[in-house]
């Protein structure tokens, strides 16, 4: 039985964690109403991108030709897998979930006996990858001073991408983020990128021809490498959504059970003092009797 | 019947601008192009200079690079750069400018990528 004093420190204790975890809650919500915003507004962009792109394949007559960015090299001896987590941690099931994901695929990737390289992006995901993958880990991004991540980040892991996939350093290129759907569900998810990986919509009611300029190998020349960019930027949007909304609804879980705790503990002292005061009472009375 | 069709110009950040316009003149790749209600589809590629959209008053931006496709009356511009023209203040322009002419005086750049920066400086230079 803890002594009174114990349970009263433990009671302060669990207070200001409470106190903490009920700001952080109030920071992520205003983060979210922001991140969500930008990566409400950054859709259409990719979205756009790929309609595009979309129009451009229908119109390519020889696959033979078409730019290995899109068509890939034909192989499918190594990947790369491109992790994006977040930086800071206290956001429940975020990082880990990507990490899952990601790992489950190394591990089908590996028992195929196909070549594995990883890129990190955020440090959250490095420390859970590196234990048990680490020596393929190839490069690793932090934008820890970054306050937002702007499209300038995307370019440069999307260059750094392309250069490497123009080396031969890899077949097929894969990115696992979180994808924001509402506030309470993200889910975490993997894309290829490398082969473009073009998701054909319902409506593909517009089989105008469209007229070139230039033709259509340079302008896929032009806009394959964009579109890694876009959809990585895409990506980090929609992480950046997610990382605070999850953040958030595992800030308020915490503050939660930290007044239910609170709640208990406080029981747990009344009676306590109870009892203490009790015993001494008896103590007395009896010691009242015996004289 | 109206003559006007609807154009966006859409950042990775957010939409710019969704409204209808009467012609739209853009710095294409292989030359400036005027667009009008009912034009072919085309994609085609920017070149650095201004977009001007003419509705009932006239707006300018400036892009570096971008991709354009219009379709069904829908003119649809990709940019990551855009500036609109009344926005850009002179100090902001003249490092512009500078940046530009730093990277053409170095030998290492392409043919294209020289074609690309004098665009720029001359549109550059033509705000004032």
């Amino acid at each position: 039985m803890p002594s009174l004093d114990d349970l009263k420190k433990r009671i302060k204790s669990v207070k200001s964690t409470q106190k903490i975890t009920k700001a952080m809650k109030m920071v992520a919500a205003a983060k979210l109403r922001k991140a969500q915003e930008n990566a409400e507004k950054g859709r259409p962009y990719s979205q756009k991108m790929q309609n595009i792109i979309l129009n451009l394949t229908k119109s390519i007559n020889d696959p033979s030709n078409a730019p290995k960015l899109l068509v890939g090299t034909g192989d499918d001896k190594t990947y790369l897998c491109v992790v994006l987590t977040a930086d800071r941690g206290l956001c429940g099931g975020f990082n880990s979930n990507i990490c899952k994901l990601a790992k489950a695929k190394f591990k089908k990737i590996l028992s195929e006996e196909k070549n594995l390289k990883i890129i990190t992006v955020g440090s959250k995901g490095l420390d859970q990858i590196k234990r048990e993958y680490g020596k393929y880990i190839i490069k690793k991004f932090s934008f820890k001073d970054k306050k937002q991540i702007s499209f300038n980040e995307a370019d440069i892991i999307g260059k750094e991408i392309i250069n490497l996939f123009y080396q031969k350093e890899f077949d097929k290129c894969l990115l696992f983020y979180n994808n924001f759907k509402n506030v309470i569900t993200q889910i975490p998810q993997s894309q290829q990128i490398i082969p473009a990986e073009i998701i054909s919509e319902s409506k593909s009611d517009n089989n105008n021809l469209y007229e070139f300029e230039p033709d259509e190998d340079e302008i896929l020349e032009d806009l394959l490498p964009k579109n890694i960019s876009t959809q990585i930027f895409k990506a980090f949007l929609e992480n950046a959504a997610s990382e605070q909304g999850s953040r958030m609804t595992a800030m308020d879980n915490a503050t939660r059970n930290a007044g239910d705790l609170v709640d208990k503990l406080t029981i747990n002292y009344n009676r306590s003092r109870q009892a203490s005061i009790t015993k001494e009472l008896i103590e007395i009375i009896s010691g009242a009797e015996s004289l | 019947m109206s003559e006007k069709f609807t154009i966006e110009i859409i950042t990775p950040d957010k939409t710019i601008l969704k409204t209808e316009a009467d012609e739209i003149v853009i710095p294409s790749y292989e030359g400036e192009m005027g667009i009008l209600k009912d034009h072919i589809p085309i994609i085609t590629f920017l070149r650095p200079g201004f977009i001007k959209v003419l509705n009932d008053k006239e707006t300018t931006f400036f892009v570096e690079e971008g991709i354009v496709e219009f379709n069904n009356n829908n003119l649809l511009i990709l940019t990551s750069t855009p500036k609109e023209l009344s926005k850009i203040d002179k100090s902001s322009l003249k490092s512009l400018i500078e940046e530009a002419e730093q990277k053409i005086s170095k030998e290492s750049i392409s043919d294209k990528e020289k074609y690309l920066l004098n665009y720029k400086i001359d549109t550059l230079k033509s705000i004032n």
